[in-house]
């Protein structure tokens, strides 16, 4: 108390300095600034700032690897001949960037009936700029959490739950192309639904979500985030299911099986049919009763 | 053949005559005609590959009773132990016989070479005039020729029987006419399906109502009629009322939707618009070829294909066909919105689902919807 007191007379003998008002000021400016720095919501205020820089630095990307098709404002570029060279992207959202470029079927190799996958070209934290970036052009449907996407996130109980009804929407509404267990089938013109099987939880979210492709959006609106959670559930499921019929040659039903057949199982045949008809060994001797 | 050393193609026939018939090469033995060990063990190889095959079937036996099935069961190299045994011990026993049968037919059976001259397939003349004869002979005792009522009336009686068969065919059931009429449960009927005016489009499997707002372009719902999960307007129907076993069945298969949600610009056909909402159209599931259920659509065309015969339906322009063997355009089913905001039913489909049948018309597009507005406008105007 008494060093308080001390301090406080000490004060008040400063107190009516000509430059204690300024000092006060200062002191103020300075404790409003650091409570605001302590109370406010600090990591949005940083993230915003970061978000920009990050769609700063993607557009850098983007004017590079995308724009040549895209345009150079995502605005999307048709040939002279009115063919479309690279769709709009505004309004696709980071969700559509994070899905076609880390998968790596954009930047495209080649135009062609189906945009194939590949290794991806771009690191993850590039993806993530390319997709601040575009994000930034329109609203659009923005990158899944892992806790949305993931069915490792469910109880045990949850889970069953969830593939059962993740199965009922996946035969509903996704069965037609990707097949009954996600093996994938052929499209008209040469196109094709990918396997399933292979692709990560997260980009089958995507896929939904925006539609890659000439493949149908299922947006939020449509299947709900629970609902689509379930429906990679029963994906995952059948990554786990054993074979229990032996060779499944793909799951692709009459063309890989027909195939196995004629080229294997005819070409066994064959090779019997030349062991049969082969030369048997002969001997240079004569039968003895030929003989006599 | 003689051989050619000038290089040309050319057959010197004259050669050919001055070369002797050179005859069958001499015969050499097998082993196992000369040497009586060699044949001792031949024998005991085919007794062998028999012996495998009689093991094999105990084995296919034994792995049938012991090894259990279906999930859990035990797994060799990740398939199903009882699928492999049983495959391989089968085909083994299979195998096995018939290795051994040729290799007892290669090693030990008569090993003779044989000259069979080939004959001509056609009968000898004597053979063929005989038979005509006979058949000449028939037909004049018969007096077929000479006695055309009986004849006529023979080939007259034979014809009616075809009657007999038409008449049971179509008593197998009752037909489309019978079954509007008597209409045993909502929607019966090939005509029909229980689409009503009003009844909202909800969500297969989950059965929830669809707002226009919740479909962004490009989205493509599979959707079922209300009634399907027993409720009108979010309200659960009357006991009575609620569609159940057979009845539910038939009921989903023939009302199943497609709600597929496009710019609206992108639409063609006056009828098509007319019937959206929104640039929301909703067609039927059922494929108008032999009745699969279709949804295999491009978004960026808005064709709709049946996996089954490749049969693809426009959906921008009235489902119209533009490729495969569907001779019909796909129903669509007219669309608007009720108090509530969530997506309804004009009425039924204007015109039957699926594939055709024996007593159905078929009209053009915009003659479906001419006597869709008289019959809907009879309904409501007056």
């Amino acid at each position: 108390m008494r060093l308080l007191n001390r301090s406080v007379g000490r004060l008040s003998r400063h107190r009516r300095r000509p430059l204690a008002g300024v000092v006060l000021l200062l002191v103020a400016l300075a404790l409003t600034g650091g409570l605001y720095a302590v109370f406010s919501p600090s990591s949005s205020a940083e993230s915003d700032q970061t978000q920009a820089e990050k769609a700063a630095q993607g557009r850098q990307l983007f004017l590079v690897g995308c724009a040549s098709c895209h345009g150079q404002n995502g605005e999307g570029l048709k040939a002279q001949d009115g063919k479309l060279l690279g769709p709009s992207l505004i309004g696709v959202g980071a969700a559509a960037v994070d899905f076609q470029v880390g998968t790596g079927r954009m930047p495209m190799a080649q135009p062609g009936a189906q945009v194939q996958k590949k290794r991806p070209t771009y690191d993850q934290d590039d993806i993530d700029k390319l997709a601040a970036y575009v994000a930034s052009l329109g609203p659009g449907p923005s990158v899944p959490t892992k806790n949305q996407y993931d069915p490792s996130t469910y109880t045990d109980a949850q889970r069953k739950q969830a593939v059962t009804l993740g199965g009922q929407i996946f035969l509903t509404n996704c069965t037609a192309c990707h097949n009954f267990t996600g093996e994938g089938g052929a499209m008209p013109r040469g196109g094709y639904a990918p396997k399933l099987l292979d692709t990560k939880p997260k980009y089958i979210y995507e896929a939904m979500l925006t539609g890659p492709q000439s493949m149908d959006t299922f947006s939020n609106g449509n299947i709900s985030p629970q609902e689509k959670k379930a429906v990679i559930a029963y994906v995952e499921s059948m990554k786990n299911q054993p074979g229990y019929g032996g060779f499944s040659l793909g799951g692709l039903g009459p063309v890989s099986e027909g195939l196995f057949a004629w080229v294997v199982g005819l070409g066994i045949l064959v090779g019997f049919a030349v062991w049969i008809a082969a030369h048997t060994t002969r001997s240079s001797k004569k039968k003895k009763g030929l003989e006599a | 053949m003689s051989e050619v050393h000038d290089g040309s193609h050319e057959i010197e026939a004259h050669t050919d005559a001055l070369l002797p018939d050179p005859g069958l090469p001499e015969h050499t033995w097998r082993p196992t005609d000369v040497d009586p060990k060699a044949e001792k063990r031949a024998e005991r190889q085919v007794a062998t590959l028999f012996g495998l095959s009689a093991l094999c079937t105990v084995l296919f036996v034994v792995s049938y009773v012991t090894i259990r099935t279906g999930v859990n069961g035990p797994t060799i190299l990740g398939w199903g132990a009882s699928n492999v045994t049983l495959g391989l011990t089968l085909g083994g026993a299979l195998l096995f016989i018939g290795i051994g049968v040729i290799q007892w037919a290669r090693k030990l059976m008569a090993d003779v070479e044989m000259v069979e001259l080939r004959h001509p397939a056609s009968s000898s003349e004597e053979d063929r005039s005989m038979t005509v004869a006979a058949l000449q002979a028939g037909l004049e005792e018969s007096g077929i020729g000479r006695r055309p009522l009986i004849r006529n009336t023979l080939i007259g009686s034979v014809a009616l029987l075809g009657v007999p068969a038409v008449v049971m065919l179509k008593d197998l059931g009752p037909t489309n006419k019978d079954v509007t009429e008597s209409a045993p449960y909502p929607g019966a009927g090939l005509e029909h399906t229980v689409w009503r005016s009003q009844m909202r489009v909800v969500r297969d499997v989950v059965g929830t109502p669809i707002r226009p707002g919740d479909l962004e372009i490009g989205d493509l719902v599979n959707a079922e009629p209300e009634i399907i999960f027993g409720k009108n307007k979010g309200v659960p129907v009357p006991e009575d009322q609620v569609l159940e076993g057979a009845d539910l069945q038939i009921a989903k298969s023939k009302a199943a939707t497609v709600l597929l949600r496009m710019d609206p610009d992108d639409i063609v056909n006056d009828v098509t618009r007319n019937w959206s909402v929104n640039g929301i159209v909703a067609y039927s599931k059922i494929c108008t070829h032999v009745g699969c259920p279709i949804s295999l659509n491009e978004r960026t065309t808005h064709h709709l294909l049946c996996p089954c015969h490749q049969s693809t339906f426009d959906l921008a322009d009235g489902g119209k066909v533009i490729f495969g063997p569907a001779g019909r355009h796909l129903p669509q089913l007219p669309l608007t919105v009720d108090d509530e905001g969530f997506l309804v039913a004009q009425g039924d489909y204007p015109e039957p689902v699926g594939p055709s049948y024996w007593e159905r018309n078929t009209y053009s597009l915009e003659q479906v919807a001419k006597n869709y507005a008289t019959k809907t406008g009879e309904e409501t105007g007056q």
